[in-house]
């Protein structure tokens, strides 16, 4: 071959691979869009295929939720979009205990009004919480309200909460499911705080729900009047002057000190997720914040003395990316919890992708590796809140993913000066003044959700807008429940500037399922912390109990396991929050279990 | 999160140019002032002005192989080792075969190294494939796009460009992965410093660094975005090593001084036009248009002295296959 020959011959497969990848992705795409139109036109057969479709009945359901964006100081209004841009939040909560499950869903306007949807057991739902002293928390000059986590902080059987804000936050004690009592004097929350997360749980095992606060902004700034404009993060991705923590034991008798400092937990990070969970097996809870602006911590529990900040031993601490939920599932039913943490991914500018945590240790040793490329799960636009559930029953826990930040003017983006800010110098960057106008522009707004179907082989499939997920709000808060106490999980939505969603979830009928509802006796009464293992057709399922997950959102208390077809279960195993282990033979499926704990 | 601009990595071009020497007396039989300049009585000097040399082939990826190390053991700058690795080996790979297939002879694979080690460096994807296509192109670029047997593209910045550009959905470039401190600049800046001042490059450097500022004010006026926030990228230490080093690849760039100093000021101009379209990787693409167009000017000014009667010398070409 002469030189001329191969010189051409050498331009040809350079322009192959410089083309043709491109042109066969491009072409690839369009085939997945016509055959997802080709899909959604056939719905006869989407519960063959999926095994479940969600049908959005949030009017029907009565619900007319608004969210209202937190007010701040006139200084911000370039970039208030991005500011404000937190606030929308779901909990659901049986705070009546009659069986069926409620929500509460905070507002962040000065002002506006927060509800309590109560089950009204057929199908629609009804807002109490002005009935029961819930509604009004955003009163002026008291902070935006950020989200709420419930659970029994005295033990009487019925489900307070802790409604964390940016400012002064709330624990209110339930009165026998009646009405909610402010606990001031002794609740040692801070005057002020700007709370980003927040979680209940026995760090110490005493039998009494600790409180735990994850502080976003620092504390000294109040965003409604701001005493200077050097409020922003001080690096893009390697912030340390956000929030300060916050841990409180529980006393008992609504008593809480302050233990913070004593047991070692001094991140200034800028705190977005938290979740409480045993992740090295010793029966303690451990921490795992999802940190924006910087690299997750993982704080393990030394015997309730102590927390050890080990994210870089366990492989979670390297990478700094822009966590925005903390949520724990037992993906490949191994008996191990896999962390699902949130990032921001846009087209053509940056591609953090998101963290699928998994558990890789060998022996004793905690290691987690990030396999969301690998599984599929990576990719999913500016990520917010996200949940593990078993949406079709088949055996496997799916993935649930809202996402969208803010949806200005459609076809605008703020992204060319978002990044052009954001790769500046510490000092220009973190002083608010010298960021670009918004002008009412997107940054990654209008984007389509997720919902990632299990194959349990390790793969998801992207199923959102095969089932029914349409919406394109920006969203925040995602909580699984079964509303209508049928074995199926309803998702529930909270959209930040946007309405409330309920996508009611109908599941193929030869799926079958088994729920469980525990109640603490030495351990709390919430159980919070309990572990429960489904072992069934050779394989097992974890889950663990816990208070907050996901981002601002809290699923219900209820443990919900899909069996797929099969009507046996060998045994269940539950390690309650205080050590105890407990084994049940053979249970019922198809049914929701109530377990005391042994005395 | 910045998507600033990125940057090639310095000594990237400073290893192609040297790639293409043979031994230190090819290095002087060079006309192109700059590399000349290193193979003088003065830079066989000191032990450690050779080190420093052109004649030293190692220096480059010695140097980049520090700014990768530093970044990832202090910052984590890689999205994986895994995927730099895949970069790398692709890079060699490619030099390999081609330069057999294209000159008969196995090339020096330090330029290759380097070609590799920018690519992992410089754009950032969730998969694998971007690393090893990325890098294959940066290296065909180099064999493929010449013109009197000159290449006209730095290959990574071709490479990073045509990734950009035809991959959004896959591929982004390095931005904020360094933070938003001084240190690492000064890292740079030290690093950057040793090599520049051995090519005496720093007036390509200056002129870019002063055309940016004064155009980012002329940003600032038109679009009414706080001067600060356009002038942002260049306080952030990614666009360091775009000023230090890539902008500076002596085989890429034109041979004169004032020629340097108008290409450096065009590529800001462009990189204005283009940021003020909001184009996120404007310094990439501005390198990738005014870079060849220069280059491709001076070839043809300098064949059509060529053509007059007064003998000019003409410049030995670096690749294989040259």
């Amino acid at each position: 071959m002469t030189m001329r020959s191969s010189r051409a011959a050498l331009s040809v497969v350079f322009l192959g691979l410089l083309a043709g990848p491109a042109i066969y992705l491009r072409l690839s795409e369009a085939e997945s869009t016509r055959t997802r139109s080709i899909d959604t036109a056939g719905h006869k057969d989407l519960l063959d295929r999926y095994g479940f479709v969600l049908n959005d009945e949030t009017t029907a359901a009565g619900l007319d939720f608004l969210h209202q964006v937190p007010r701040i100081d006139q200084q911000l209004e370039h970039i208030e979009p991005q500011v404000a841009a937190m606030g929308a939040a779901v909990s659901v909560v049986d705070f009546d205990r009659d069986g069926w499950q409620d929500f509460y869903v905070t507002s962040s306007a000065p002002g506006s009004r927060n509800r309590l949807y109560q089950n009204q057991h057929d199908g629609t739902f009804v807002d109490v919480a002005a009935e029961v002293g819930l509604a009004d928390l955003n009163q002026p000059g008291s902070g935006a309200c950020m989200g709420s986590v419930w659970a029994d902080l005295d033990n009487d059987g019925f489900e307070d909460v802790l409604v964390y804000k940016w400012g002064r936050s709330q624990l209110l004690r339930n009165n026998g499911g009646k009405s909610f009592e402010a606990v001031n004097q002794t609740s040692g929350l801070p005057d002020w705080s700007n709370v980003g997360a927040a979680t209940l749980l026995d760090f110490d095992r005493d039998g009494l729900l600790d409180v735990f606060l994850a502080g976003y902004w620092p504390d000294e700034v109040k965003l409604e009047q701001l005493e200077h404009t050097r409020i922003m993060p001080e690096s893009f991705e390697y912030a340390k002057n956000g929030g300060r923590k916050l841990l409180l034991r529980n006393r008992g008798d609504w008593r809480f000190e302050d233990v913070t400092q004593q047991v070692g937990i001094n991140s200034t990070r800028w705190t977005l997720a938290v979740v409480a969970a045993d992740f090295n097996g010793d029966a303690f809870p451990d921490l795992f914040l999802a940190n924006d602006y910087g690299v997750s911590e993982l704080f393990l529990n030394e015997g309730g003395a102590a927390f050890r900040e080990v994210g870089k031993d366990a492989g979670i601490g390297y990478a700094p990316k822009s966590g925005m939920n903390a949520a724990v599932g037992d993906v490949l039913n191994q008996g191990r919890l896999a962390i699902y943490e949130t990032n921001i991914s846009e087209e053509g500018v940056l591609i953090q992708g998101n963290n699928l945590w998994f558990p890789s240790g060998k022996d004793d040793s905690l290691k987690f590796e990030n396999l969301a490329s690998v599984m599929g799960v990576e990719i999913g636009g500016w990520s917010f809140g996200a949940q593990f559930g078993d949406l079709n029953n088949d055996g496997f826990v799916d993935l649930y993913l809202t996402n969208g930040y803010v949806s200005g003017d459609p076809g605008t983006s703020y992204w060319y000066d978002f990044s052009e800010i954001t790769g500046g110098h510490s000092k220009i960057i973190s002083d608010a003044k010298n960021w670009p106008p918004m002008k009412g522009r997107s940054l990654s707004g209008h984007q389509q959700k997720h919902l990632w179907l299990n194959d349990g082989a390790g793969r998801f499939q992207d199923v959102a807008s095969l089932v029914g997920v349409d919406d394109r709000y920006d969203g925040r808060a995602v909580a699984l429940a079964d509303l209508d106490n049928n074995g199926t999980l309803d998702v529930l939505v909270a959209n930040q500037r946007g309405p409330l969603l309920l996508y009611r979830n109908r599941v193929a009928t030869n799926r079958h399922w088994i729920d469980f509802e525990l109640e603490g006796s030495n351990s709390n009464r919430s159980a919070i912390g309990a572990q429960v293992r489904v072992w069934w057709n050779g394989q097992q399922q974890l889950q663990e109990l816990a208070a907050a997950t996901g981002y601002a959102a809290q699923n219900q208390r209820r443990l919900h396991f899909g069996l797929g077809d099969q009507t046996e279960v060998d045994r269940v195993t539950i390690r309650w929050p205080s050590g105890t282990e407990q084994t049940i033979e053979h249970p019922t499926v198809d049914t929701v279990h109530k377990l005391e704990e042994p005395q | 999160m910045s998507t600033p601009p990125s940057t090639e990595i310095p000594v990237t071009d400073v290893v192609v140019a040297s790639e293409d020497l043979k031994s230190p007396s090819d290095c002087c039989k060079s006309s192109q002032a700059d590399v000349g300049s290193y193979c003088t009585a003065e830079s066989r000097g000191s032990n450690w002005k050779r080190l420093l040399s052109f004649e030293n082939r190692y220096l480059a990826p010695i140097l980049i192989s520090s700014i990768l190390l530093t970044g990832q053991l202090t910052f984590g700058i890689l999205e994986s080792w895994t995927r730099t690795f895949l970069a790398i080996g692709a890079a060699i790979a490619c030099e390999i075969v081609l330069g057999r297939l294209m000159t008969g002879r196995l090339p020096h694979l330090a330029s290759a190294y380097i070609s590799g080690i920018s690519v992992g460096i410089l754009i950032r994807s969730p998969f694998f494939w971007p690393y090893a296509l990325c890098a294959t192109l940066s290296l065909m670029s180099k064999y493929v796009l010449r013109w009197h047997n000159r290449h006209l593209w730095n290959p990574s910045n071709f490479g990073v460009s045509a990734m950009l550009f035809l991959y959004p959905a896959a591929v982004a470039s390095l931005s904020i992965q360094w933070g938003n401190f001084l240190w690492p600049m000064l890292v740079v800046w030290c690093l950057g410093s040793i090599i520049i001042s051995r090519l005496k490059r720093f007036h390509i450097c200056l002129t870019y660094v002063l055309s940016f500022v004064a155009l980012s004010g002329v940003r600032s006026l038109i679009t009414g975005t706080p001067f600060l926030a356009s002038m942002s990228p260049l306080t952030g230490p990614m666009y360091q090593l775009f000023v230090f080093f890539m902008i500076t690849d002596p085989k890429t760039t034109v041979s004169s001084k004032r020629g340097q100093c108008l290409v450096a000021f065009l590529v800001a101009v462009v990189e204005m036009l283009l940021r003020l379209s909001q184009v996120i990787h404007a310094p990439y693409y501005a390198l990738f248009l005014v870079g060849p167009a220069a280059m491709a000017i001076e070839i043809a000014l300098q064949q059509r002295r060529n053509a007059s009667p007064e003998p000019v010398a003409v410049v030995p070409s670096p690749v294989a296959g040259d």
